[in-house]
């Protein structure tokens, strides 16, 4: 069979909120939706300025653990859970998504993943998305089989605080305590 | 339900060197302080990265993917349909797949508040289009040609007229932002986003093509972009027998 050869990825440029974000972005689910907390943050560049023209995207199960989704092989979740967020930065550089905890997401070969969000961010002067997962510092992440790739002196930048409601996860795109970024 | 160790899951190939810009491209100035500079770390492709949202109709409006009509009135410029089809490296069609876009008008000026290129702004036109793929992986726009536009990455720096695509596929791995061009574009030569692309065929895949088939008697000229998205390998990655129910 021909393979096709994929189509390369540009930025997003500096405009790119006249055409992306939605009303409803960054409600994975609706506001009052019981256990519902915001993740917030602020996305830096390499001199620690805010990055006012980017635009975060968020990926997740639902609390359950499942996937809305044809190639999740456990089959149709319990529920009608979004699992997407879309966010872009304002003036301060700051994002904000309101969501549900993911449940514990099986590995491979019997393991288990710790609860956590693959993020994508966007930006201008980024030539291609950069890719990042969100974990929470209140959860069990000790057995996660991913985190344990990441060399322990930088899981920290994967780990979003707690906040009074939600919980902090910063972004730094280059520099000191630069992100965690994966290659997929 | 299966236990984890039963897991089938697809397996999306890597995409051949050269095909997407590196982070750090110094002829594009903005990248200097955005990429990050240390190594990636590898992702496994497990349950989160070979789903993805499938976002439906939901997300539409009526007239979203005819920029011409959004407006009283019509905007200024060309005319065009622009039709592609999204499709993944095996050549399969991306079904129902939310496919946006957003671009300048014809003067080159992005309906944005921090665009100060001092082209006057359309009242007719936003710039701004959502559609979904049919069943063959199809999408159509009729919208404007947009207009070339000084930046000042360089001196005498203009971006080569382009629109913004943006697409989900059907897995976290294939999101895809791109931009499309326009066949024998003179700004070319100059321009280090187009430029960054380091393959010169895969530069190629970028620039749409016209087609007299596409184009309408008096009416708007007709362009064909198909976008690829990372395919499916060819062998799925299997572990024992097997599911129980």
């Amino acid at each position: 069979m021909t393979r096709l050869l994929p189509t390369p990825s540009q930025t997003v440029g500096p405009y790119l909120s006249i055409g992306l974000p939605w009303p409803d972005g960054p409600h994975v689910v609706p506001e009052g939706t019981p256990g519902a907390f915001w993740i917030r943050g602020t996305v830096r560049d390499g001199n620690g300025d805010p990055v006012p023209d980017a635009m975060i995207e968020t990926w997740q199960a639902d609390p359950e653990g499942g996937f809305a989704h044809p190639d999740d092989p456990r089959g149709a979740p319990g529920s009608e859970f979004r699992g997407f967020g879309r966010c872009p930065t304002d003036g301060d550089g700051t994002y904000e998504i309101l969501t549900l905890l993911p449940g514990v997401v099986p590995g491979e070969g019997g393991t288990t993943q710790a609860p956590h969000i693959d993020v994508s961010v966007f930006a201008r002067g980024l030539l291609n998305r950069v890719v990042t997962r969100i974990y929470f510092e209140d959860q069990d992440n000790s057995a996660d089989p991913v985190l344990a790739t990441v060399p322990a002196e930088r899981r920290g930048t994967l780990i979003a605080a707690k906040t009074e409601d939600g919980y902090r996860f910063d972004v730094r795109l280059q520099g000191d305590g630069e992100t965690v970024f994966f290659s997929v | 339900m299966a236990t984890p160790t039963e897991l089938r899951l697809p397996r999306y190939g890597q995409e051949p060197e050269g095909t997407h810009p590196p982070l750090d491209s110094a002829g594009y100035r903005s990248t200097a302080l955005r990429h990050p500079k240390q190594d990636l770390v590898l992702l496994p492709q497990m349950l989160t990265e070979v789903t993805g949202p499938l976002l439906g109709p939901g997300r539409l409006n009526e007239l979203d993917n005819d920029l011409t009509r959004q407006h009283a009135g019509e905007p200024q410029g060309q005319r065009i349909i622009v039709t592609g089809r999204l499709l993944d490296g095996e050549g399969r069609p991306v079904r129902d797949s939310l496919v946006e876009i957003w671009q300048a008008n014809a003067g080159g000026r992005y309906r944005h508040t921090g665009d100060r290129w001092p082209s006057p702004l359309d009242p007719n036109f936003d710039g701004v289009g959502r559609t979904l793929t049919d069943s063959d992986g199809r999408y159509t726009f009729t919208t404007i040609k947009p207009g070339a536009y000084p930046w000042k990455n360089h001196d005498n720096a203009w971006r080569p007229a382009h629109i913004h695509f943006s697409v989900f596929g059907s897995a976290f791995t294939q999101r895809l932002v791109t931009q499309m061009y326009f066949p024998d574009d003179p700004l070319f030569s100059q321009d280090p986003i187009f430029n960054s692309i380091p393959d010169e065929k895969a530069r190629q895949r970028m620039v749409s093509r016209y087609d007299h088939e596409i184009t309408q008697s008096e009416w708007a000229l007709g362009f064909q972009f198909d976008i690829v998205l990372r395919g499916r390998d060819a062998s799925v990655f299997e572990e024992e027998e097997d599911e129980d129910e």
